[in-house]
């Protein structure tokens, strides 16, 4: 067991391994700073939106991207880490589809970017395997009787996002404004997108 | 950790950034650095992440990626857990001596090409609606079949792409690429007959299954 006493505080620890890694030529600065800055600014939630926009405004799009998500989901140039085989699973009135990684905390990086704090935690971990409908109630999403829960545990190099249901009331938006309403939470399916 | 119990209630959904300080950003990039510094693989790292010591595993998750990290980089000699405490020491002010580094000794596994999914010529031993049962693994090592499906009965749902075998490539003995399947279950089956009504779909490696029948 470590004692509190030889604990290395985090940033400590990440600053020792980096200058040892650095100093000796195994880890390049520039590189280090290129992936932090990749994934705080150019991938995230927002490209996914784009492609849950795309699937609800264009019908052909849409049964492309339940075929074969990892095409569908390039063709908007989105691809990389993670992404290596994407599959998209199509919520409905009758079926919502929820997605967890038990074993450890794999996400679809290209579409949702590194996955939220309550993904990593053990209670989602944990429980949404087990009890699902009341996990997704304690995160304010309380399903019918009559919705069938399908929970998706991403075990192998497949990588699941949800495609939610549009919302009623969007007929008029564009893409673009679609794409604002849709969230991180409803494309892991702890959450449905809401109306504007 | 499917099933287990005691964690709580889960914290509420808020907008958040990708890292909640500098030092997790950090942590992030030596993570999948370490990985190629290390000679390893994304399976290794997943192992090294799973023999973090329970308390500090879960401390925190990007402090979790450090412990990995620096447990793939002692397993392939690049350095050891000593030097990092003397330079953290060092960093800190204290005038502690630097051990010499270890002697580095990476591991050799061929490649059959870069990510993780192949191709395979043997047939895949199971077809979409073949009932199966998980085997009963007590690896010591690492296995992509969770505590919470062992010795299970589920239905075979699609047939993935193959895929290297994690619990080969994370021990460096070869890729060793299976067919994959996606399994579903029934909630009961796995959490008795008081469960919540609901399917649960995994993806599972074929030497984990047997055909029910």
């Amino acid at each position: 067991m470590t004692t509190a006493a030889d604990r290395i505080d985090p940033a400590l620890r990440a600053e020792a391994l980096a200058s040892l890694l650095i100093e000796r030529g195994l880890v390049d600065q520039a590189t280090m700073d290129n992936f932090i800055k990749t994934y705080e600014q150019s991938v995230g939630p927002m490209n996914g939106a784009k492609v849950v926009a795309r699937a609800w405004t264009d019908p052909g799009y849409a049964e492309r991207l339940l075929a074969d998500g990892t095409a569908a989901i390039a063709e908007l140039g989105f691809k990389g880490p993670q992404g290596e085989h994407i599959v998209v699973l199509q919520n409905t009135p009758a079926v919502h589809h929820v997605v967890v990684c038990t074993l450890c905390s794999c996400y679809p990086w290209p579409v949702l970017g590194l996955p939220p704090s309550w993904y990593k935690d053990p209670s989602y971990r944990s429980r949404i395997v087990r009890e699902p409908r009341a996990v997704l109630a304690e995160f304010g999403l309380e399903l019918g009787d009559d919705v069938e829960i399908r929970v998706v545990d991403s075990s192998a190099e497949i990588r699941y996002m949800v495609l939610p249901m549009r919302p009623a009331g969007t007929e008029g938006l564009s893409e673009e404004e679609l794409a604002a309403l849709v969230t991180r939470d409803a494309m892991v399916g702890v959450a449905e997108v809401a109306a504007p | 950790m499917g099933g287990m119990q005691g964690f709580g209630h889960v914290r509420p959904l808020t907008a958040e950034p990708a890292f909640a300080e500098p030092w997790e950003g950090k942590a992030f990039a030596l993570g999948l650095l370490s990985i190629r510094a290390a000679g390893a693989n994304l399976h290794a790292f997943r192992h090294a992440l799973e023999r973090v010591p329970p308390e500090d595993y879960l401390r925190d998750y990007y402090d979790r990626w450090l412990h990995a990290s620096q447990i793939l980089l002692a397993d392939s000699g690049i350095l050891s857990a000593e030097q990092v405490a003397a330079r953290a020491a060092r960093l800190s002010g204290s005038d502690v001596p630097e051990p010499d580094p270890p002697e580095p000794h990476k591991p050799q596994m061929p490649s059959g090409g870069p990510g993780n999914l192949r191709t395979l010529d043997t047939r895949p031993a199971f077809a979409v609606g073949d009932r199966v049962r998980t085997t009963d693994v007590h690896t010591a090592g690492h296995t992509k079949l969770p505590r919470y499906v062992r010795r299970r009965t589920g239905t075979v749902t699609a047939i993935r792409q193959a895929e290297v075998f994690p619990d080969s490539a994370a021990h460096f003995e070869g890729e060793n690429p299976q067919h994959c399947y996606a399994v579903e279950f029934d909630s009961r089956e796995l959490w008795g007959a008081d469960a919540e009504p609901f399917r649960l779909s995994i993806d599972l490696f074929e030497p984990y299954l047997e055909k029910v029948t």
